[in-house]
């Protein structure tokens, strides 16, 4: 994996200054996957409603970390611009969802994702 | 001749261009004045638009008689209005014939524009087709017929049906309207496309009639078999249609005809394989739906079963002019039928075999409904040769005739039916004219007798000698024979017709009832209630219809007295007999033209002079005198009266010794001791000939086994192939349903799993 990580960091680089001080973009890169890794364990194995919510905000910022990475390794915008939506969006959803989970505990009392299985095929 | 082409110019230049219509059928040596383009030609006259009344009235008859539907109405109005309507509607017809323009020029009056399609600028690049009448003397010579016997005959109806007043009273009268309208459509029409929706009306009529007692299998049976037989005949006249459309790109009379007229030059000139043959199918066609619409061979088989339909509608309907039809569209299109050599011989010998064939058939018959049947079978097949020997007038003629004395025939056997409770075996009924109130309806019947069998100086008789005695004039492939048959035809006639008269009307008075009791339901009802609901001392003789019981005559003890038929039968039966008396008297008016008839029709399309010239020109060697056969030697205009007299008498005769003489009982005769000498052949006859086993062998049996193997190759492959895009998508959802759990972890792992193996490939992909 760090083979591939470096040579993808030559071939970038080449015939630019360095963009990012210190840090590569490996560093960003293992970071945006150690959060999504978080968040989807996290996912995975919380049963709270609120908790699984905010799991799935950690991977989504993991994404979006990932992007703003790539944006500022290539010096480009648009990876960037992007992230900006996504927050956007992202805030929009966090209300609704945190509307959801308030009334889906008023249905059964609990914030349990187990509670849920009517829909089944 | 060349006087005759003069007159042609010479009315031209006067202006009077639509006598240019029935020049040119004449036309043979000199009318060549007329072949200008046919565009150039000058359509007939504007006539008077209230003819349209003519059809109008009927069409009135139709909403009323629905109204009457509606509102329930529980009378005999409908009766009422119908007849009201349909004799104003004759009225007007009368006051046509009188504006009838003594030259004969056709005239044209347009209701209002139909069809009046166009897709390009050229000759035969749109359709053209308004509701407009066609008003010449071949229409109104049937449309007198049509609307007076119609009239009557709605009159007659009227007593006829009152068994069933309230229940289909209403229905009987709006189609019997609607027959009317469409016969007018038929007759009157100035287009082939009016004709067409004429022919398909009184097609569809006709089986609502036939299938009036709905209830009934065999008459539901009887009314598809005439549907589905026509329409056979009326997809060769469908052909025709388009073919006309085709080669000469117009469907209006007045367009049609200069069109045709140089292929009939062709002929006359011989120069018949010049005629392409698209022309000449068109005749051949037209034959088809002629034969299906009369009931000739191969189609005549849906006639006799058509007599499952009340007398009054069998009268008009299927003896007195729908079944006329055919031979109307020939006389019509006359000029179609002069452009093949073929034409007019093919329809004179199918005419010829379907006359001898029905009567021998009738010969042998023992309701007396179906012998009429069978007779008109065989007096539609004298129509055909009549045409097809170059007499359209005694075609015609005949046509005429034969309308007065079938309807009284027909409508006779009605008055039996209907007082002896549908009773129509002629060998359970004997002597009705003995009986009280049934004089009149005896002698209607010996007039419509004697006119069928031709006995000698009855209208019957001068129609079928003009057709007997020209199918010997006339030279044409095999006419003598024809001429042969028609006589031999004629014989059978006259004993068939008598052996009905004989049998039913005269000799020892006894009669068993039918078991058809109009009403029969109500009478059983009353009598499981005890009631007894008749008067014992009403007697049947008197026309009563008002209780269950009376009207068919039971008396308390069950004993069945047969009802005399009422005002209304009487008067229309009296009516006919005279009509069909006076209808010999036409004959000799216009004397010099064979009648008035004659007269009526030589001045129309179904002119046919000249066209002898290539009827057996080939057949016949140059020393043979072309233009006249003869009969024995003898001149056959001069003897036929006098052979067909002796024809006619001789059958007469037979059947007066074999059912008069010595007659004890209705089911006995001394026919009777003669039949096992004929062998087997009154068997077959009285099966006639098997024909409807044979139809059912060739044609509806594979037919049937055919829609068999269609409807398995319909079941296991359309049906299967449908059923597997149905079941194909069901079977992967009840495999795949399952994985959706509703576990949201089950689903979040598959996400993660997916992902898992996405970044597996991704990674072992750009190793």
């Amino acid at each position: 994996m760090s083979e591939l990580v470096g040579s993808a960091l030559t071939l970038a680089q080449a015939g630019y200054p360095e963009p990012m001080g210190g840090a590569t973009l490996a560093h960003y890169l293992f970071l945006s996957a150690a959060l999504f890794a978080i968040g989807m364990i996290g996912f995975l194995t919380r049963r709270n409603l609120i908790i699984m919510f905010l799991c799935t905000e950690l991977m989504f910022q993991a994404a979006g970390l990932a992007l703003v990475a790539f944006s500022r390794f290539h010096l480009e915008h648009t990876g960037q611009t992007f992230v900006i939506f996504v927050l956007t969006v992202a805030a929009a959803e966090a209300a609704l969802a945190l509307a959801l989970v308030v009334l889906l505990f008023r249905k059964k009392d609990s914030l349990s994702g187990e509670e849920w299985r009517e829909m089944r095929g | 001749m060349i006087e005759r082409a003069h007159d042609i110019l010479g009315s031209v230049a006067a202006g009077v261009a639509a006598i240019v219509q029935s020049g040119h059928v004449e036309g043979v040596g000199g009318g060549h004045a007329a072949h200008a383009p046919a565009h150039g030609i000058a359509l007939p006259a504007n006539g008077p638009l209230w003819i349209a009344l003519i059809p109008a009235l009927p069409i009135l008859g139709v909403v009323l008689a629905t109204l009457c539907a509606i509102l329930r109405v529980r009378t005999k109005l409908p009766a009422w209005l119908t007849v009201g309507c349909l004799g104003a509607s004759f009225a007007v017809t009368v006051a046509m014939y009188l504006q009838l323009p003594e030259s004969g020029a056709p005239m044209v009056a347009t209701a209002f524009e139909w069809i009046h399609v166009s897709w390009g600028p050229g000759h035969g690049q749109s359709l053209h087709a308004d509701f407009a009448f066609y008003i010449d003397s071949l229409t109104c010579l049937w449309m007198l017929f049509v609307t007076g016997l119609a009239t009557l005959i709605a009159l007659y109806a009227s007593e006829y049906m009152s068994h069933d007043v309230g229940t289909g009273y209403c229905r009987f009268f709006a189609a019997f309207s609607l027959f009317v309208f469409s016969m007018a459509c038929l007759v009157m029409g100035e287009n082939l496309v009016l004709l067409f929706l004429g022919w398909e009306g009184v097609g569809l009529c006709s089986y609502l009639l036939i299938g009036y007692f709905y209830k009934k299998p065999s008459a539901v049976a009887a009314a598809k078999k005439a549907f589905i037989v026509n329409r056979i005949g009326d997809f060769g006249l469908l052909m025709g249609l388009f073919l006309t459309f085709v080669k000469f790109g117009t469907f209006r009379y007045g367009e049609l005809w200069p069109q045709v007229q140089p292929y009939i030059d062709m002929v006359q000139e011989g120069r018949a394989a010049e005629v392409p043959f698209q022309v000449m199918l068109i005749p051949a066609l037209f034959m088809v739906g002629a034969f299906g619409k009369s009931a000739q061979l191969p189609l005549y088989v849906w006639l006799p079963d058509a007599m499952e339909g009340p007398t009054p509608v069998s009268a008009l309907i299927h003896a007195a002019t729908m079944v006329t039809a055919g031979v109307y569209l020939i006389a019509r299109t006359f000029p179609f039928f002069l452009v093949s050599e073929f034409a007019l011989p093919i329809v004179a010998w199918v005419g010829a075999l379907t006359a001898l064939l029905a009567a021998t058939i009738g010969m042998a018959q023992f309701d007396i409904k179906r012998i009429m049947a069978y007779s008109t079978v065989s007096q539609l097949g004298y129509m055909f040769c009549g045409l097809a020997v170059l007499t359209s007038a005694g075609a015609a003629f005949h046509v005429f005739t034969h309308a007065f004395f079938k309807a009284t025939l027909f409508l006779c056997c009605g008055a039996v039916m209907h007082g002896f409770a549908g009773q129509l075996d002629l060998r359970k009924l004997s002597g009705v004219g003995r009986l009280p109130g049934w004089k009149i309806v005896t002698l209607a019947m010996l007039i419509g007798c004697l006119n069928l069998a031709g006995f000698p100086l009855t209208a019957g008789f001068f129609s079928k000698d003009m057709i007997l005695a020209e199918s010997f004039v006339t030279p044409g492939p095999g006419y003598q024979a024809i001429g042969w048959i028609l006589l031999l035809t004629a014989g059978l006639t006259a004993y068939y017709t008598f052996r009905v008269f004989f049998r039913v009307f005269i000799g020892p008075v006894e009669f068993e009832p039918g078991d058809e009791h109009h009403g029969a339901a109500e009478e059983k009802v009353a009598a499981e209630h005890g009631e007894h609901v008749h008067d014992p001392h009403g007697h049947a003789a008197r026309a009563g219809h008002g209780h269950g019981g009376e009207a068919h005559g039971l008396d308390s003890r069950g004993t069945f007295h047969p009802h005399a038929p009422g005002w209304a039968i009487n008067l229309v039966l009296g009516v006919l007999a005279v009509a069909s008396i006076a209808a010999a008297g036409v004959y000799f008016v216009h004397r010099q033209e064979h009648g008035w008839v004659g007269h009526m029709v030589h001045r129309s399309s179904a002119n046919f002079a000249g066209a002898a010239a290539f009827l057996g020109g080939t057949d016949h060697g140059a020393g043979q005198p072309a233009a006249h056969g003869t009969f024995l030697g003898m001149d056959p205009h001069a003897v036929m009266y006098y052979v067909s007299s002796v024809v006619g008498l001789i059958g007469i005769g037979v059947a007066f010794v074999l059912h008069f003489l010595g007659r004890r009982s209705a089911a006995h005769s001394r026919a009777d001791a003669l039949l096992p000498a004929l062998g087997p052949i009154p068997r077959w006859a009285q099966h006639k000939w098997y024909v409807d086993e044979l139809y059912e062998a060739v044609i509806v049996l594979p037919l049937r086994v055919l829609s068999h193997v269609f409807h398995t190759i319909d079941r296991l492959i359309v049906d299967g192939a449908v059923n597997l895009a149905g079941v194909l998508p069901r079977l992967t959802g009840s495999r795949i349903r399952p994985w959706q759990n509703g576990h949201m972890h089950g689903y979040a792992a598959g996400m993660a799993g997916g992902l898992a193996v996405l970044v597996v490939a991704v990674v072992l992909l750009s190793i």
